[in-house]
């Protein structure tokens, strides 16, 4: 009874993995048929693999490879983790461990913009970049989040240090170190963990993020490659289905190995802090 | 604040410690208070400058007429004609409430479901279990990129694989998401197939129960269904809580699907129009960048009203284990 109890949950969990999978597999097998048996031919798998989707897709935009979206895609979201990294383990540290007049009321202030819609703020921000000379720069993508204001990132750190023993800073000041040594000695690198974690999701996030560049970035020379993939729509004729799957499936990669190399963390990111995928 | 009004008392009437020692200790608590703000510094200009200044301009300009275009000295203040065009004779506006409500009220049930449902059928502990939590993972982190709504497009369209899928039924499919019946139906396929996030949080809630509840429950008779509605869900309400309230707030806000899934349109037929999407439109393409901060004025306002909402109710429903509050 228990034994068939046990069987029926792996089946109805293959069965539910099998649908959730299955776009995937599909964008995978497509992305490899060539432009006649992609209408023809149902299966996920492709009778013959051909690359063809690849190469037509990598210049399918006029005069801008797809190197050159790439490219801005790395680094926006390389700056991104950069400036999230640094921003936000310093404003954590002295939510989390300083004690200082205000704390609690600027502490209230963070979780309230955690709860603040983007789109609220993106027209009065685009206003402000416009008038800095900052649109189609990738200024207004990054330097905000030199100002910590990606607040997840703030409380995930902030929840972290929490667990850090007190004992520890305690050591330090008897040994007459102040706050900038005690951060920079101890809570810096025990912070690791929350580091690693809030790096792997800025990537993540910048890399799919696909409003504020859509905003920030009008000329196709500054395009990420969210807003390339974009183009494929404008002349949605079958022709270019291939080379738009093929596409899909090269964006997806960095997203798809971050997760293959730093799924634990991400994982457990998740379900301790509750951030969003 | 409190900080110091309790600080104060006290260190007035402690006896008079040694000179040196006490201004050593002054010392390094002014030297942590200046710090704490030193630290904060990075943080407390972006809250100015990127974001309490923002949100406050963005009011003024939903009083104007801003439109970005002409210099600043053309711009007119024009009192609540936004807001009053906006609620009596915008053609889009209520359509638009009207799309956002149905996705929110259909998709974020949906979702909360099978994520739970799923999180129960994993929390086992068993080999391998680790590689289906990340599988189911995946689309949660995948899902919210243009790519996959660019597969979701060719997936559920007229020719494509899911009609194919229902025609080994027999079934005649539909051209979904060119149907304006439909195609907010598939931006919900899509927002329900990222269920992995607030599945994780589930799992991480589900292993807070402790099994001596279980177990007293099978020795008093109670069935596995009764257990998951006595038991389960009681214990499990905070995370509920705390799931249904993110998922809100993050359903109202999608944007990239249906905008690239309608190519931009919100089409057809305004079907697939959801709230962000109206305001990208009026603000970007339309330049009317004061009736924009007007709508997302209006936007802002309800995600507040639902917060509170969701916090004052909470407290008759959702169950916490110490009595306290969370």
């Amino acid at each position: 009874m228990t034994r068939l109890r046990a069987l029926s949950r792996v089946v109805m969990l293959v069965l539910v993995l099998a649908v959730v999978l299955y776009p995937l597999v599909w964008v995978l097998g497509s992305a490899l048929k060539s432009p006649t048996e992609i209408t023809s031919n149902q299966s996920v798998w492709p009778e013959e693999v051909t690359w063809s989707n690849f190469t037509v897709g990598w210049g399918y935009i006029p005069g801008v490879s797809f190197g050159r979206f790439f490219w801005n895609s790395f680094l926006i979201a390389g700056a991104s983790v950069l400036a999230n990294c640094v921003s936000c383990l310093l404003t954590a540290y002295a939510f989390a461990r300083l004690k200082f007049f205000g704390r609690r009321g600027w502490f209230a202030l963070m979780i309230v913009t955690l709860l603040l819609p983007g789109h609220v703020l993106i027209i009065p921000q685009y206003v402000m970049f416009h008038e800095f000379g900052w649109v189609d720069t990738p200024l207004p993508l990054i330097v905000p989040k030199l100002l910590a204001t990606e607040a997840f990132f703030v409380f995930l750190m902030v929840q972290f240090m929490r667990g850090i023993p007190r004992e520890l800073d305690d050591a330090a000041k008897i040994d007459g170190s102040g706050p900038y040594r005690i951060f920079w000695h101890v809570i810096a690198p025990l912070a690791r963990p929350a580091l690693i974690t809030t790096a792997i999701f800025s990537f993540i996030w910048t890399w799919n993020d696909f409003f504020a560049q859509l905003v920030y970035l009008p000329s196709v020379r500054s395009y990420t490659v969210p807003i390339a993939l974009r183009l494929f729509v404008d002349s949605s004729g079958q022709t270019s289905l291939g080379p738009m799957l093929a596409m899909s499936v090269l964006s997806l990669l960095p997203v798809f190995l971050f997760f293959l190399a730093f799924q634990r963390f991400l994982v457990q990111g998740i379900s301790t802090s509750g951030l969003k995928g | 604040m409190v900080l110091t009004t309790a600080t104060r008392p006290e260190a007035a009437a402690a006896p008079p410690a040694p000179p040196r020692r006490r201004s050593r200790r002054n010392a390094g608590r002014r030297q942590e208070g200046l710090a704490g703000y030193v630290f904060l510094s990075p943080w407390l200009i972006g809250l100015m400058a990127v974001t309490a200044f923002p949100v406050l301009f963005s009011l003024y300009l939903s009083f104007t007429d801003y439109d970005i275009l002409s210099s600043w000295d053309m711009l007119n203040w024009v009192g609540t004609a936004n807001y009053e065009k906006i609620f009596t004779t915008d053609p889009i506006f209520w359509k638009s409430v009207r799309v956002t409500l149905t996705y929110a009220l259909i998709a974020i049930p949906l979702k909360l479901t099978a994520s739970l449902g799923v999180a129960l059928l994993l929390n086992r502990e068993r080999r391998g279990i680790g590689l289906f939590r990340s599988a189911f993972y995946l689309p949660s982190l995948l899902g919210g990129s243009v790519a996959l709504a660019l597969v979701w497009v060719a997936i559920f369209n007229g020719e494509g694989s899911f009609n194919s899928f229902l025609s080994l039924f027999g079934l005649q499919g539909e051209p979904w998401i060119n149907d304006p019946d439909w195609a907010l139906g598939t931006l919900m396929v899509l927002s329900v197939w990222q269920f992995g996030g607030p599945m994780v949080i589930f799992l991480a809630g589900l292993k807070q129960v402790p099994t001596e509840l279980y177990e007293a429950a099978s020795v008093d008779g109670a069935s596995r269904v009764r257990q998951f509605f006595h038991v389960t869900l009681p214990m499990l309400s905070p995370v509920i809580f705390f799931n249904l309230v993110l998922e809100t707030i993050h359903g109202f806000q999608g944007f990239t699907s249906a905008y690239v899934i309608s190519n931009g349109t919100g089409g057809p037929v305004y079907s697939t129009k959801i709230y962000t999407l109206m305001i990208y439109d009026k603000g970007f393409t339309d330049f009317q960048m004061g009736y924009a901060s007007a709508l997302a004025w209006i936007f802002l306002a309800a995600i507040g009203l639902i917060t509170v909402v969701f916090f004052s109710t909470g407290r008759f429903w959702v169950h916490y284990s110490d009595g306290g509050e969370s």
